[in-house]
């Protein structure tokens, strides 16, 4: 359809002439190539594999499960070499406990008597300096807290490899005393330790008698109570796992009920005070029946009692 | 025939499986590109109240989830040319396909535009045994459609049921349950090249991939760019491809006439790589920046570089106008729509209530090219794009994938064909009974 007074063919067209110096023609469409690459039929299939789910699982988890297992199989089947692997494992971790960041070169104990100190020294047993990781500290705590002496202790390695020892002591309130020997027991009931004799602590109440320990509690309360007479005071007796006995010297004998004892015992005291029931000859005081308290005379003041009420008794045993 | 006929049915069987497993491939394999999508299907749709209306009417229980193109390689007209190249390019296409998806894929639906598509109409008629219509009398009525002469080397592509009567009845789509004495049918039977579909199938084959189903693509592409109400009053889509014009008319939702011309756009660019003396790449990208149909005065001092590296200054600076290269598309483009309209009489379209005409594919989109055609096919003539679909990409939404659209929608929405119906149970036996005692008589 063109026109039939058309101009030139190619009106915009430069007269051929020679390029210009570093003038690069540009055609007006020179398309690159397009990259337009089948894939090989192996590629294709590759990728069709690897999309399948199955087989993803399998190269996902299973490959290199089966790959460490072949490693450590390879590492560790032949007895020689895992022994050798063991043994340089070994020699890795001794070289490292045996650095001296890790050396401990003193033991520390605190919160201890002397002698119980020497104790502790002697049960631990540790010949130093040895490594802080040949300690077993929870064992060596456990292994101190046997000792009766030893309400709590804690060990651990401080800084500057000292192996503190924190030991809190028993504080001994009661004297024990079995058969032939005396036990030091503390508030809670609990044998802290033995001594010879009475007058090591005189301190200390003396309670005897099958089941003390189990009240101890108790017979620290009674002690408390009876402030009053403690100079006279000469030790408690446990009846029949049961009951105190109060005892003071003239041997007297203040008898206190089951239940309630510290109660009795003070309303006893108040009618000491009043009257001086204690100071008087008697033998024994009995309190077990709290409506009733009963007193029991000595042979010489019952006696003196007949002979001003005028009674004349035979004389007997009794 | 035997060959396909019998694959059709194993054919549709494996799409329902793949569609049962979710992931099915659509392979649309033009003479200048090659579509793959992959679809995957979510089951009944789950978006339905809050928006109202479905997408697509609630037909889009599937969502395309990859999609790849790829130059086609050794087509030609629609038909496989050479095998390697084509094999290579759907490896391709696939493969991106699969990649942008992430799954594997191992059905395919493929869809072609070559291979000589002619239709036949067919008709059948059976007396009722039982008054009730059932699925076996419909089998029966088909079954009594008399076969045509297809040719020698013809297979047939698709055999639709088109119409029912029952009695005086017609126009019935579903006549099961229907109580009558005479049931007729009406089919429409596309028949297609045999070599051509075993070449595909053989390719899609070496490929790892499975065909789960064919389809002609001037048939689903009008599926795809008609809609429904030219679906049913009756319309063609002309669907203009790199390698072949397909034809297809539909009326009452269902395809009666396809046929395809075997020229299509690479034929525009050949005439203007002769035309104009320039490699077909070239030719190629000056005909969709500057083609057209309609030139006008302001066309002629509209020059075009042509270009070139041949060293020779003059012939590398050339420049045409954009009149000449008009020039040079248009009478081809006539030829082609001139050709349509051959094939459109020959199939009677003027008798059709609706004289609707859509142009799609890619070659529709040369600027003008709805003034031209309504000029040789008649005044109602529009450009179509197919439908939109869950998860298409914006790139595949041309009119040039109208095609593979519609051979998703065939996917999921196939036509009842004459495969999907049983064998007649009294021919089945009895025949095989007869082959069995002619095969002792001529034996002994």
């Amino acid at each position: 359809m063109r026109p039939l007074t058309a101009d030139r063919r190619y009106p915009d067209a430069p007269r051929a002439r020679a390029p210009q110096q570093g003038y690069v023609p540009q055609a007006a469409y020179t398309p690159a190539p397009r990259r337009d690459p089948a894939p090989t039929r192996m590629a294709y299939r590759m990728q069709r594999l690897w999309l399948t789910p199955a087989f993803r699982v399998l190269m996902r988890v299973g490959v290199p499960v089966l790959c460490v297992a072949a490693v450590g199989a390879i590492a560790f089947g032949p007895e020689a070499r895992r022994n050798a692997i063991f043994a340089q494992v070994g020699e890795w971790r001794q070289a490292i406990e045996n650095r001296p960041e890790f050396r401990v070169s003193v033991l520390q104990v605190t919160g201890a008597s002397p002698s119980l100190d020497a104790a502790i020294r002697e049960m631990l047993d540790v010949k130093l300096p040895v490594s802080r990781f040949a300690i077993d500290l929870e064992a060596a705590a456990t292994r101190i807290r046997t000792l009766d002496a030893v309400a709590q202790a804690e060990v651990k390695v401080g800084s500057g490899g000292v192996l503190s020892v924190q030991i809190t002591e028993r504080k001994p309130a009661l004297i024990w005393r079995k058969e032939a020997e005396l036990d030091l027991l503390d508030a809670s009931g609990r044998r802290v330790a033995q001594v010879l004799e009475r007058a090591d602590r005189p301190d200390l109440p003396v309670v005897t008698g099958l089941g003390a320990d189990k009240a101890a509690a108790e017979a620290l309360a009674i002690v408390a109570a009876a402030k009053p007479v403690l100079p006279r005071l000469r030790g408690l007796v446990r009846i029949g796992e049961r009951r105190w006995d109060l005892v003071l010297d003239r041997d007297q004998r203040i008898l206190l009920p089951a239940d309630n004892p510290v109660r009795a015992l003070e309303r006893l005291l108040a009618l000491d005070k009043a009257e001086d029931l204690l100071g008087r000859d008697i033998i024994a005081v009995d309190l077990r029946n709290q409506a009733r308290p009963t007193i029991r005379l000595s042979a010489d003041a019952l006696r003196s009692l007949r002979r001003a009420k005028g009674l004349e008794t035979l004389e007997n045993a009794l | 025939m035997t060959d396909l006929y019998h694959s059709q049915r194993a054919m549709r069987n494996m799409r329902r499986a793949a569609m049962q497993r979710g992931v099915v491939a659509i392979l649309d394999i033009g003479s200048s590109k090659i579509a793959c999508l992959v679809l995957r299907f979510d089951g009944p749709e789950r978006r339905r109240e809050t928006d109202g209306v479905g997408s697509m009417a609630g037909q889009s229980q599937f969502r395309i989830i990859g999609a790849a193109t790829t130059r086609s390689r050794g087509v030609r007209f629609g038909e496989i040319h050479a095998m390697n190249e084509t094999e290579r390019a759907i490896r391709t296409a696939v493969q991106a396909a699969q990649k942008m998806a992430n799954v594997r894929v191992d059905h395919v639906i493929a869809c072609f535009s070559g291979a000589e598509p002619r239709s036949y109409g067919l008709a059948g008629e059976i007396e009722l045994a039982d008054s009730v219509v059932t699925e076996h009398d419909v089998a029966r009525a088909l079954a009594a459609c008399d076969m045509p002469d297809i040719g020698q080397g013809r297979e047939v592509l698709h055999a639709q049921p088109v119409n029912f009567a029952l009695d005086h009845r017609t126009g019935m789509g579903d006549p099961r349950g229907q109580i009558g004495n005479r049931l007729a049918c009406d089919m429409h039977l596309l028949s297609v090249e045999a070599s051509v579909v075993q070449n595909l199938f053989y390719c899609i084959n070496r490929c790892d991939l499975e065909v789960a189903g064919i389809a002609s693509s001037a048939y689903v592409s009008g599926i795809s760019s008609l809609v429904e109400d030219e679906q049913e009053l009756g319309a063609a889509c002309i669907d203009m491809g790199g390698g072949s014009t397909g034809i297809s008319i539909f009326i009452k939702k269902h395809m009666i006439y396809a046929d395809s011309v075997r020229m299509g756009g690479d034929h525009i660019t050949s005439d203007i790589a002769k035309g104009l003396q320039v490699p077909m790449t070239v030719a190629e990208r000056i005909k969709t920046k500057h083609g057209g149909v309609h030139a006008t005065s302001m066309d002629d001092r509209e020059m075009i570089e042509i270009g070139g590296d041949s060293g020779d200054w003059e012939k590398d600076r050339r420049q045409v106008s954009r009149t000449e290269l008009i020039g040079i598309i248009r009478p081809r483009v006539e030829e082609i729509l001139e050709e349509a309209r051959v094939r459109l009489d020959a199939a009677g379209f003027e008798h059709l209530p609706s004289q609707q005409i859509v142009l799609t594919g890619g070659a529709s989109q040369i600027p003008g090219l709805d003034g031209l055609a309504a000029r040789i096919l008649g005044q109602r003539v529009r450009l179509g794009r197919p439908l939109r679909i869950q998860g298409l990409p914006q790139a595949v939404t041309g009119p040039a994938f109208s095609s593979s659209v519609g051979l998703c929608l065939f996917a999921t929405h196939p036509q009842d064909e004459w495969w999907d119906f049983d064998i007649p149970a009294e021919r089945y036996p009895a025949r095989s009974l007869k082959r069995a005692i002619k095969w002792f008589r001529d034996n002994w």
